[in-house]
This record gives C-alpha cells, sequence and structure tokens, in this order.
C-alpha cells in the first residue's frame, strides 16, 4: 500500500488540500485533485509547455514537479489570469488576432507570455519568440501568437 | 506497481543518512527534470526519493574569499538573474541558458546537469572551463572535487553511495579573465548538442594569454578537459596559428559516436571550428573585463 501525501498549497490565492501518491505529479493533482483542468497536459516530458505554472514566481512544467513537492508552495494556474469577467489583455489579444486554434497549448503559453512582460515589457519579436521556445504550438505556425503577445505588451505599455 | 518514499530533509546529514541507508535504488531530486521522466515512464523504479531544495546549503549564491561559491540545487533561472555572477561568469551562464526552456530552467540545477551525467549536459564543459570544484558531502565526510573527475560514462557519476553535490566553488575572477561557451545544434533552441565547447582564459597587461582551459562536450562518453588544447593559447595572442593549433588539439581529442545529429567526421570538425570562436568570444570577453 502505497503512502498518501497531505499537502497545502495555496492557487491563485486560495488554500487548497489535497492527498496525493509519492509518484504523481503536480499536474495530476492540479487536474485530478483540485478539477484546475485549465492546465493542459501535452507531452508529460516538459516538452511541450502545455502544462506551465508559476510556482513560487518560478514558471516550471507541472508535469516535471511531483505532487507532493507543492506542500506550502504557491501556485498560479491560468485559472487567475482573468478577474472575474476581466480578461487579462494577453487573453483579450488572443482573441482578437486569433492567438490560438485548437486551444490545448494556449493556457501553457499565455502563463510564459505573462511572466515574459513582468520581467520586460517590451519586447522584441526576437525575445518573444525565444521566451516562447518552450511552448509547442502544433496549430497556428506561431505567427499570430507573437502578434498577440506583442499587441498586449503594447497595450499594457499604453503605448 | 513498487511502492515509493519521498523525503525532504532539511539537514545535510539527514539526507546523506537517507540515502546511505536506502536498501534499494534511490535518487535525488533537485530540479526533477531528468528524474521524475525516468520515474513516471518507469525507466527508473526508486523505493526512496530525497529532495534536496530544502537543505540550505544547497540553495545559496554566496561570495567566499573574492570567489563564488553556487548552491548544486540553485535553478537556472535564479543563476541567470544573479547579475554578478552572470558578470564574472558569462560562460558558465551562456551554458546554463542553452539547458532546455524557460521553463526547465526554472526548475533545473547545475547539479542535476551535471550528476545527470549526460554527455552533452551543456553546463558541464563551461564549468570544466571555468575550473569550477564541487563540494561533495557523504557518510565519510566532504571532499572537493574537480568537476571533470565527476562525470563516470553516460549516466554514470564516480559519487559513491549516500554522496550528495552540495555546492559548486569558481576561482577567484581578476581582471582581464574571460570565458565562453558555444554548442552546435541542429536547431537554433531546444536541442541536444552535437558539440559544446567551453573556453576560460587569463592575459596579462599585454595581452598575452597566461592560462587557458578548454572543455568539449558530446564528442565522447563524458566531457572532457583538453589540457593540450588549452596549452596551445598559453603564451600567444590569441593570433591565427595559435587557434590553429587550439582547434587542431580539440579535434585530435574527440572520441565521438555517429549518430542522428551528426557523424563522427563532422563532429571532430565542428569541435575544432567551436573551439576558435569560444576562444576569440572568451578573449573579448576578457580583453572587456578590466
Amino acid at each position: 500500500m502505497t503512502r498518501k501525501y497531505h499537502v497545502a498549497a495555496t492557487v491563485n490565492g486560495d488554500e487548497y488540500e489535497y492527498l496525493c501518491e509519492p509518484q504523481q505529479t503536480l499536474l495530476d493533482a492540479l487536474r485530478d485533485e483540485l478539477m484546475l483542468t485549465g492546465t493542459k497536459e501535452g507531452c508529460a516530458t516538459g516538452d511541450c509547455g502545455a502544462c506551465t505554472v508559476m510556482v513560487d514566481g518560478a514558471m516550471i512544467c507541472a508535469c516535471l514537479m511531483l505532487a507532493v513537492e507543492a506542500d506550502g508552495k504557491k501556485i498560479e494556474t491560468i485559472e487567475g489570469m482573468a478577474q472575474g469577467e476581466d480578461l487579462h489583455p494577453l487573453q483579450r489579444n488572443f482573441l482578437e488576432l486569433n492567438g490560438l486554434q485548437c486551444g490545448i497549448c494556449t493556457p501553457g503559453i499565455l502563463i510564459a507570455a505573462k511572466v515574459l512582460l513582468d520581467r520586460n515589457p517590451d519586447p522584441t519579436e526576437t525575445e518573444v519568440r525565444y521566451w516562447l521556445a518552450g511552448n509547442l504550438c502544433r496549430c497556428t505556425g506561431y505567427d499570430k501568437i507573437i502578434r498577440s503577445v506583442l499587441a498586449a505588451a503594447r497595450e499594457m505599455r499604453g503605448a | 506497481m513498487h511502492s515509493l518514499k519521498y523525503e525532504a530533509p532539511s539537514a545535510l546529514g539527514d539526507a546523506i543518512a537517507l540515502l546511505a541507508q536506502a536498501s534499494g535504488t534511490s535518487r535525488i531530486l533537485a530540479g526533477g527534470t531528468d528524474v521524475i521522466v525516468q520515474i513516471e515512464t518507469d525507466l527508473i523504479e526508486p523505493e526512496l526519493v530525497v529532495d534536496i531544495k530544502k537543505i540550505p546549503d544547497l540553495r545559496g549564491i554566496a561570495v567566499e574569499n573574492g570567489a563564488f561559491r553556487v548552491g548544486a540545487a540553485v535553478t537556472g533561472m535564479e543563476l541567470m538573474d544573479h547579475q554578478a555572477f552572470c558578470k564574472a561568469w558569462p560562460g558558465v551562464v551562456d551554458g546554463v541558458k542553452l539547458i532546455g526552456s524557460m521553463q526547465i530552467k526554472g526548475r533545473a540545477t547545475m547539479g542535476g546537469n551535471l550528476c545527470n551525467a549526460s554527455p552533452a549536459a551543456d553546463s558541464v564543459p563551461a564549468l570544466i572551463a571555468a575550473g569550477a570544484v564541487v563540494r561533495i558531502a557523504g557518510p565519510n565526510g566532504a571532499r572537493d572535487v574537480a568537476v571533470e573527475h565527476i562525470p563516470a560514462g553516460p549516466g554514470r557519476t564516480s559519487l559513491a553511495k549516500g554522496e550528495i553535490i552540495v555546492s559548486f566553488a569558481f576561482p577567484p575572477r581578476p581582471p582581464r579573465t574571460g570565458d565562453a561557451y558555444l554548442r552546435m545544434t541542429p536547431r537554433t533552441e531546444m536541442d541536444i548538442a552535437v558539440v559544446g565547447v567551453g573556453v576560460n582564459i587569463a592575459l596579462d597587461a599585454d595581452g598575452v594569454c597566461t592560462a587557458a582551459r578548454v572543455a568539449l562536450g558530446a564528442v565522447a562518453p563524458t566531457a572532457l578537459l583538453v589540457e593540450e588544447a588549452g596549452a596551445a593559447l598559453i603564451g600567444s595572442r590569441l593570433d591565427a596559428p595559435a587557434l590553429y593549433r587550439l582547434a587542431q588539439a580539440a579535434a585530435a581529442a574527440c572520441r565521438p559516436i555517429d549518430d542522428k545529429r551528426g557523424t563522427r567526421e563532422y563532429r571532430v570538425k565542428v569541435a575544432g571550428v567551436l573551439a576558435r570562436r569560444a576562444a576569440l568570444l572568451a578573449l573579448e570577453r576578457a580583453r572587456q573585463n578590466i
């Protein structure tokens, strides 16, 4: 009988508790224990970035962290990006400029893009492309994603 | 289904004891970017995982006697965001920047990159060129070992049971020193080195090279310190004949495999070319570091 571990973590500002097995990933816990299914599973090996979340301020792949490691951590997921009905400028620009097609990669890309703009409000196109190199999209060909990020950055700068 | 136990001690001694007393397979968990994939895909079935991230000795970046000491579990992003370290060791940071995506670097550590023991690990040639020395703690006490003596072969290290890499000690960084790491990959991002070269040099006041260390990655079962390649630069101003001798020595040290990323001949040729380019970048940085 595998021992279960008790975890208490803050997710998007709310306190959560769950029980997990040691080999479960944070991605498993978010989706299956907390029912926060906005974070997607793509490759489950850290290559595609679909499960990108923030843990204590670090941008990581939730598939590459054990659920048990989250005890006492502050986690931010895509569910925390919009403020009620008000979409984040990144979300709005992705919708307006068709920065998504099937949408599986979108939550991870939005999180990653938000981290970039928090660090660098005025990135070049090249900087956006390199920053998002760990987020794979098999639909868009990336151009519309990049344009959406740059448009959101302009809007957020008030330019 | 095997039974896995997770421990996250906050004292180094407890982590060593857990690993030393483990009866079956055990693994150290730092960034987990390799270990968790191996666990999830059943490549390994450890009975014990010891998370070392709560041990303070492994988490800091400090200056000791004018030289940097970096905890083995410091993440790539933490290192890249440390301005003083980036200024002192831009070549080491070049290597760290190439470890996977931004998300991977949010977790991945230099200790893990070294202990995963991939011949193509990007930070390792840069660390060897830098002359970094690891502090190892284990059941029989602590020992200091040069980075080049840790990898023993693909996926294997020279660490004994219960031993943990605690930190990387870098030498002092006087003026007119510079380092660089370059790698060749078919794609610009998210790829594995076909060849990687780290170069670290020191110049005297007249611009003559007084010390040089050159290390190669992905061209042998482990990263290599190539003493002949460093010697080719010493006493020169990194002029064309010295760079030619450097390239020849780097190519001569290669014992690469043939695989889908590159043939043997290609790797040998590229090792020489990249060594020359990395030396010129290290030279430029050494000249600016005054």
